[in-house]
């Protein structure tokens, strides 16, 4: 058969996994955004720059920080990075919440997105500006050295382990979200904020928690792409491009529909660099194009 | 005004007293000095004409408008400058008008999401004793629910809190005669229970069987007070207020 499509198996499969791990980061990616949204009601455009910010505080807790520190003991390794760098990351999200964008819930969409786009320029800007453009490397942990053999091809643990990550950390989000009281919290607060605040659930804290997890998820996407693509101020701007076109296309606000689409997406992609590469780089957004046409909503939005 | 429009005054039977209350929804000034108290274990209602003032007032009872100025004792404690989610906890429940079920949530998430704020609530049990509906009809998404249930349900959930002051806005809207009934028993049940009720009410004949007191807002200032022995006396007066 693939004779006759003449193309190779390994070319199918190494495309599928690609595909597959571009669909974590988008699942993972996306994810934040629908959840910030749905309670914030603003796109957050500085998702991008806190998702580079991610790898690059990992990065710098590997390679810079002991030498600041001036002994090699200080290091984030990456096991304590997958755990630190959401933290601290995050935290900065709760930073920008309490400080910039509370101010900002009774305006139009537009100005939250004006003002996480300038954040996202000024994060990027200092990034270049004290590690230049060239990108850094990060060391796959050791652990996920090599490879596995699956019999039809050749698997790389890291890759394998960012699925399995980055697909637990999204159904833990959904479970938490569509499963649990402090999700009901969250659901009643997206739907009606007053109203949840009158019954005594402090609306304002879960708003700005909500950020930082956000925030948060951004930055665990960072740490783990960190050891896969260059560490570079540019590699949040180059993939959120496409995040946003997973969003839009799943549908503003839905956490189902954010990760499916996202793996979905990174698959169709895949596919579309084995059978026609050329329309690889277009493909999300012709699909995009169709949606919006087809279901402004998204395919798992709901109309508002 | 308030000497002559506030029932009788002690401190430590008074559940919730509200005097000089002006509110704001952005530049429009909605009340104008609302002075009223409702004493513990009461059944007060707010009667008027739609956009008289009634559901602002309890809003800005829970901080739910804009701008706020006055005072507003709940307990004894003055709440004016309060968050709305702290004025909750000071054991009050707030059923809203057009009772604001979640509709992303299920029925039972809808009774179990407010949080507990004194002790004292009614078991889960017990509240599907009250409204068996809402068992057989646990698991439905909030928006699939009748209007009745939806009611049922906006109520019973204010009910396992431990809120011993109720805030219930225009409860009878919009419903069959035999829900009206069946919620008319139930104010009266909870009533029996000690629990102090302020209602808003469009439906005349629905509120007076029920309230001890009635206070007639008009342009957002309260403009008469009648007690249930006066009503049939005061009657000419209300029609002219209510035009019912």
């Amino acid at each position: 058969m693939f004779e006759l499509l003449g193309i190779s198996p390994q070319a199918l499969y190494g495309q599928l996994l690609i595909g597959l791990i571009n669909g974590s980061f988008y699942a993972v990616l996306s994810l934040g955004l629908a959840i910030i949204f749905g309670l914030l009601n603003i796109i957050n455009f500085s998702h991008g720059a806190q998702y580079m910010m991610g790898a690059f505080v990992a990065w710098i807790g590997l390679t810079q920080l002991p030498q600041w520190l001036g002994n090699p003991d200080f290091v984030i390794n990456y096991w304590a990075a997958l755990v630190l760098v959401p933290l601290i990351v995050g935290a900065f999200g709760v930073f920008i919440e309490r400080t910039m964008l509370r101010r900002l819930y009774k305006l139009d969409h537009l100005y939250g997105l004006l003002l996480t786009f300038g954040i996202a320029l000024i994060i990027e800007g200092l990034f270049r500006d004290w590690y230049g453009v060239s990108g850094q490397q990060y060391e796959i942990p050791e652990v996920f050295q090599g490879t596995i053999n699956l019999g039809f091809m050749f698997l790389p643990k890291y890759r394998a382990w960012v699925v399995v990550a980055a697909l637990t950390v999204c159904f833990l989000s959904w479970y938490v979200i569509e499963r649990t009281k402090l999700g009901s919290y969250l659901r009643a607060g997206t739907e009606n904020p007053r109203l949840t605040q009158a019954f005594g659930v402090n609306v304002p804290l879960m708003i700005t928690l909500t950020y930082g997890y956000g925030v948060a998820l951004a930055a665990f996407a960072g740490v783990l792409a960190a050891p896969i693509f260059t560490v570079s101020p540019k590699m949040g701007a180059d993939l959120i491009i496409v995040v946003f076109a997973v969003v839009v296309i799943g549908g503003m606000g839905s956490i189902f529909g954010a990760i499916v689409t996202g793996i979905g997406l990174g698959l169709i992609e895949g596919l579309t660099r084995v059978f026609y590469p050329e329309a690889s780089a277009v493909v999300i957004f012709v699909i995009m194009a169709i949606v919006l046409l087809v279901r402004p909503a998204g395919l798992f939005g709901r109309e508002r | 005004m308030s000497g002559a429009t506030t029932g009788p005054l002690s401190t430590d039977t008074e559940m919730l007293r509200v005097a000089g209350l002006h509110a704001f929804y952005g530049e429009s000034h909605v009340l104008h000095g609302i002075d009223f108290n409702v004493n513990r274990g009461e059944v007060v209602s707010l009667l008027g004409r739609n956009g008289a003032g009634r559901t602002s007032t309890l809003r800005a009872v829970l901080g739910l408008t804009g701008q706020r100025s006055g005072s507003i004792m709940v307990n004894g404690r003055e709440t004016i400058t309060l968050p709305t989610h702290q004025i909750a906890h000071l054991g009050i429940g707030y059923c809203p008008e057009e009772r604001g079920i979640f509709a992303s949530l299920s029925a039972e998430e809808n009774l179990l999401l407010p949080p507990v704020v004194a002790g004292g609530g009614m078991a889960v049990e017990e509240i599907y004793g009250m409204f068996p509906n809402l068992h057989e009809r646990r698991r439905s998404p909030g928006s699939r629910l009748s209007g009745g249930e939806q009611q049922m349900l906006a109520i019973a959930r204010i009910l396992r809190t431990g809120a011993r002051l109720l805030l219930l806005d225009e409860i009878s809207e919009g419903l069959a005669p035999v829900i009206v009934q069946a919620l008319g028993a139930t104010i009266r049940k909870l009533k029996a229970q000690g629990y102090t009720i302020v209602m808003v009410e469009q439906n005349f004949r629905f509120a007076a069987p029920l309230a001890d007191r009635h206070y007639v807002i008009e342009h957002g200032r309260i403009v008469e007070s009648v007690t249930k022995d006066e009503l049939s006396s005061r009657m000419g007066r209300l029609h002219e207020l209510l035009g019912v």
